[in-house]
């Protein structure tokens, strides 16, 4: 097959929904199109059915049970319900969280918020790969504590923190283990038994799904979590979000799951050669290029790379067939880089010239290897522009 | 964000790429910036016996914008007088190059180049 441009190497931002996906949400649009609280008629019932078979396929990636699944309008807010939810419903037990300063805004922001209610958060720094360690966790725990927030995987590096670990000190303890798996559900195995997890959040459009729709996993028993629902209306998802179901979105985030999940181990393998290729290739055509995130315990498709000398925006306007994304300020409203490399301990100006390739379902060896030439050159090209290069060259003479 | 044509073409083909002697005294060397703010630009003047400039190189750290902002800065001080020159306005520049609000700090980096390159060429000459 032709190479066709442009290529898209920003899987982690979303994915395209996958035709199997497409096609299983079809019906519901327009065949199946009742309402999934429809008691009463088959239109409702039909609709309700494909709910719950998706409800299933959710829990089984997750090694969870169907009544567990809280479904939402994606991560983002089963985020905000998740923290929100159980902060405000067991303040009278304790007002202290710990999370990670490079967790994802939509962890982030939910704490600030409490944070400003009187809530005292514990931010914990990862180490220079993006890192958490689960004895960082266990020395903030206090007798306040009432949420351990940790991401699984992070979106920006791709590095894979030491969930099991963290869950087990924190079941230890007694208390509530979040975990926002936005970027790690569907790519690397998870069982919320066995890694002690408590609560759980994912969205559909990372794992060619469709946008719109995701699930809070809240766990029933041995502990059970009870959550402050944050969005009043009616009681859908027993009494923990109301709202009418978005039922094609569901059945595509079910059809997502299960696809997902039968193509895991394979998939994991047929990234990890492509991306280490992809690695490879333009490491071995250029200098001064470093990888931020941990080499090994990282996602499948995603490397990291900062160019010394050379503006990650700038890059990006250069290989602009090739869709990827930056930790530089110039991409971002605020003009401050990315605060998950900042984190790492990645010096501006490296968090400035640093690009994200996301591989994924649909990425070829083929667009591998023009991505490597088009960056070797794009990166040659803007060094011989660049006053630091230039600086760093005459030093080294 | 669209780039305006006259900034893609500044990238695409970037004009007086390169680097002048700087310790010659008819050279002014102008660097400002920072790499922590993924913004550094080196500006370069060659000005003759009269006070004209002769030449302009620059050489930029930065995004689209900022590479635009610099090759263009060295296009309009050829054949200016170093007074014309310290006239040069980063509104200008931003106007030229159609650059959106949050890229007018790449214009106002462009003017606080060529004012560099002009002090340090006045400082070499005791003027």
């Amino acid at each position: 097959m032709a190479l066709q441009l442009p290529i898209y190497f920003d899987h982690n931002a979303t994915t395209p929904v996958d035709n199997r996906v497409f096609d299983a949400m079809a019906p519901y649009f327009t065949e199946h199109f009742g309402n999934a609280a429809s008691r009463n008629h088959p239109f409702g019932w039909k609709a309700e059915a494909g709910v719950e078979n998706a409800r299933g396929q959710v829990a089984d990636l997750i090694g969870a049970g169907a009544k567990d699944i809280v479904i939402t309008s994606g991560a983002t807010e089963s985020d905000n319900l998740a923290i929100k939810g159980v902060a405000e419903m067991y303040r009278d037990k304790g007002d202290h969280i710990i999370t990670c300063v490079s967790e994802h805004k939509a962890v982030v922001d939910p704490c600030k918020r409490l944070a400003e209610d009187g809530f005292e958060i514990t931010w914990l720094t990862p180490d220079e790969f993006g890192r958490v360690s689960a004895q960082q966790v266990a020395e903030a725990i206090t007798d306040r504590t009432i949420l351990i927030s940790i991401m699984a995987a992070n979106n920006e590096v791709g590095t894979i923190n030491p969930i099991a670990e963290i869950g087990s000190v924190a079941r230890d303890r007694g208390v509530f283990f979040h975990t926002d798996a936005t970027q790690a559900a569907g790519k690397m195995p998870i069982d919320v038994d066995e890694m002690k997890i408590d609560l759980l959040s994912m969205s559909a459009h990372k794992i060619y799904g469709p946008k719109g729709v995701g699930c809070l996993y809240v766990r029933r028993r041995n502990p059970r979590v009870r959550l402050r629902c944050q969005m009043d209306g009616g009681g859908h998802e027993r009494g923990m979000r109301s709202g009418t179901l978005n039922v094609p979105g569901i059945v595509g985030l079910g059809e997502a799951c299960s696809v997902a999940a039968a193509e895991m181990d394979p998939e994991t393998q047929r990234l990890t050669a492509l991306r280490d290729r992809l690695q490879d290739g333009i490491s071995g055509g250029l200098d001064f290029v470093t990888l931020n995130g941990h080499p090994t315990d990282r996602l499948a498709g995603t490397a990291n790379l900062s160019f010394a000398y050379v503006e990650g925006e700038a890059l990006m306007m250069k290989i602009k067939d090739i869709a990827v994304s930056s930790g530089s300020a110039c991409t971002s409203a605020s003009l401050e880089p990315s605060y998950v490399l900042r984190a790492m301990g990645v010096t501006d100006a490296l968090a400035h010239s640093s690009i994200r390739f996301s591989l994924g379902r649909g990425t070829t060896e083929e667009e591998v290897d023009y991505a490597i030439g088009q960056v070797i050159k794009a990166v040659t090209e803007l060094r011989e522009l660049s006053p630091l290069y230039e600086l760093a060259m005459e030093q080294q003479n | 964000m669209a780039y305006s044509d006259k900034v893609m073409d500044h990238f695409s083909n970037p004009r007086n790429v390169g680097a002048l002697d700087k310790n010659s005294s008819h050279v002014g060397t102008g660097i400002v910036g920072a790499p922590e703010c993924g913004d550094v630009m080196k500006l370069q003047i060659e000005v003759d016996d009269d006070g004209q400039i002769v030449d302009a190189k620059f050489k930029t750290f930065g995004c689209g914008s900022a590479i635009a902002a610099s090759s263009l800065a060295t296009e309009w001080l050829k054949g200016k007088d170093l007074d014309q020159a310290t006239e040069l306005k980063n509104t200008e520049i931003a106007s030229e190059l159609s650059l959106p609000p949050v890229k007018i700090h790449c214009s106002v980096l462009a003017e606080d180049a060529i004012h560099a390159a002009i002090q340090d060429w006045k400082r070499k000459n005791g003027k």
